[in-house]
């Protein structure tokens, strides 16, 4: 729909051919153009998966929104004299109010469900006393504008200052002293609500002494429901990035096909003090008295195993290869995984090396997935590497399929068990697939 | 007023939409170029294929070419330029 409205900005008349199941978004995303009366298209869902007659018979179908034959609608929204509405678009301004009228709890309550200012479990109502105590949390004026958040590239993005973090992390059950974790991750510019289809979550990692201010639980449990800092922490990067970018409304700003359980919460701590190894942030170039929160953009998948054992290698193997190739791991481990790795004598980076290496797939295995397809061939027929050497490999050939940079370790958990897990946290911002990359730790002292 | 509270609208600041007028459309599509834009997707190479062949059995007279963005998902003014200037209209798909 960007380029569809870029075009069009630039003379030139498009029709913008979508599946059904997009047909709120695409009414959604033209609006916010200024364009509300783009002329989308609409074939049947699915394209992905079905064979080139299925397609033709798309196109020789009806269009599947409106019913009239498909290439009719395609031509007519090429060839269509404009309209009044065509040309004058529309222009509105969509004003949010600082204070919502007075009612009683229960019908404010009600409203925020109605309104999906939730995330449908219970909230606190963020009246002016409880949002004035938590800007205590923090010594930046209530008016500072903290970023802009948005569920997908080509969406509108929406901006938000400080007061407004604070009403969300109020409603999450967060304490004042919290806020500048939850006014960080609310700057990264990193939506918690990806409107993908592919049903992402954002898991953050939290680092340095602000763990122990905060009383962080980084022992057994760590990434379970047993500390208010975590657990309200990371629902506030939910809740806020339902609210300040716009929503998170099924169908119009979230398309997440499963949807994702760890999109209520999914906050934990390193367990520095018990790793054998340097904490995540201090790999990322911060110093170990520096706070910060990072952020790992997926949340698809889990493995899970034991370790190391004497058949780790295989184990290891096993579980990499049954990873989606186009989501890295984050590898999370408890302390007596990290030091029995240490015991055999591998440091955290020759890990990461062994796992880059020993990650591998068949060519044919690897090139034959909708994200890989999608997002990292334009980059091997443009020559980028590693990405042209994989889409030159014969399809039998074993290939590596994720770089030691795109692999990361955090070590935390209660030693009750030499138990690790590999999340898909893909720890980087930018064009996928590509060099331009913005790793997403953010100091949290600037926000204190 | 009994038993009401105020509480804080939770919701950020939406830019303002300035209203735009759609390009001009044209009066026939006969002798023009329609480039057939594959925006990526999985199978959008397969689906603008089968619509150049469609165009190409029904209205041969149009000169349809397909071009790809850079990636996926990211602007591409270059290709956005050359559909500009040598393009008189673009089917985009499939895909947001």
């Amino acid at each position: 729909m960007g380029l569809s409205l870029a075009l069009e900005e630039q003379g030139v008349p498009t029709a913008p051919v979508h599946t059904h199941v997009f047909a709120r978004l695409a009414k959604a995303t033209s609006l916010a153009g200024g364009r509300p009366t783009m002329r989308n298209c609409f074939v049947p869902q699915p394209v992905v998966g079905v064979s080139a007659e299925t397609l033709r018979g798309y196109i020789e179908g009806t269009d599947a929104v409106s019913g009239r034959p498909f290439m009719q609608e395609v031509i007519d929204a090429l060839t269509q004299p404009l309209s009044d509405a065509d040309v004058k678009g529309a222009t509105f301004e969509r004003s949010t109010p600082r204070l919502l009228d007075p009612d009683t709890p229960d019908n404010l309550r009600e409203l925020f469900l109605q309104n999906r200012w939730t995330d449908f479990l219970p909230i606190i109502l963020p009246t002016e006393e409880r949002v004035e105590a938590m800007l205590k949390g923090t010594s930046l004026p209530r008016d500072r504008i903290v970023g802009r958040l948005r569920p997908t590239a080509f969406r509108e993005s929406w901006e938000f200052d400080v007061e407004k973090v604070a009403v969300n992390a109020v409603m999450a059950g967060a304490r004042p002293e919290y806020l500048p974790v939850i006014l960080a991750m609310a700057s990264s510019g990193i939506t918690a609500r990806s409107s993908s289809t592919t049903s992402f979550a954002t898991l953050s990692v939290i680092n340095g002494p602000i763990r122990q201010e905060l009383g962080m639980n980084d022992g057994i449990g760590a990434m379970g429901p047993y500390n208010q800092a975590t657990a309200t922490i990371g629902r506030a990067h939910g809740l806020l990035s339902t609210n300040l970018q716009g929503g998170s409304t099924p169908g119009e700003t979230y398309m997440g096909s499963l949807g994702n359980w760890l999109a209520y919460t999914a906050c934990f701590s390193e367990a520095e003090e018990r790793s054998p190894w340097a904490p995540f942030h201090v790999d990322q170039g911060f110093k170990p008295g520096d706070s910060t929160v990072s952020l790992f953009f997926g949340g698809w998948y889990t493995e899970s195993g034991y370790g190391p054992r004497d058949t780790w290698q295989d184990k290891f193997r096993r579980c990499l290869s049954a990873l989606e190739q186009f989501l890295p791991p984050l590898i999370v481990m408890d302390p007596l995984v990290a030091r029995g790795f240490e015991e055999l004598g591998y440091s955290k980076e020759k890990l990461i090396e062994w796992c880059a290496e020993n990650a591998r797939l068949k060519a044919r295995d690897y090139w034959d997935d909708m994200a890989i397809q999608t997002l990292i061939r334009p980059h091997g027929e443009a020559g980028v590497e590693p990405f042209a050497s994989r889409l030159r490999a014969d399809p039998d050939e074993m290939i590596q399929i994720f770089r030691p940079e795109d692999i990361h370790i955090v070590v935390t958990g209660g030693e009750t068990q030499a138990a690790f897990k590999m999340f898909g946290g893909r720890y980087a911002i930018g064009g996928r697939g590509t060099a331009n990359l913005t790793k997403p730790s953010i100091l949290i002292d600037d926000w204190r | 007023m009994a038993g009401k509270i105020t509480v804080h609208d939770p919701r950020g600041y939406p830019p303002k939409v300035e209203g735009k007028r759609l390009a001009p459309r044209l009066q026939s599509l006969d002798g023009k170029v329609v480039y057939l834009v594959d925006c990526l997707f999985d199978n959008s190479e397969v689906f603008m294929e089968q619509l150049r062949q469609w165009f190409a059995l029904h209205l041969p007279a149009v000169n349809t070419k397909v071009i790809k963005p850079r990636e996926s998902w990211v602007d591409d003014p270059i290709m956005r330029a050359k559909i500009a200037e040598d393009g008189a209209a673009a089917i985009l798909g499939v895909g947001l």
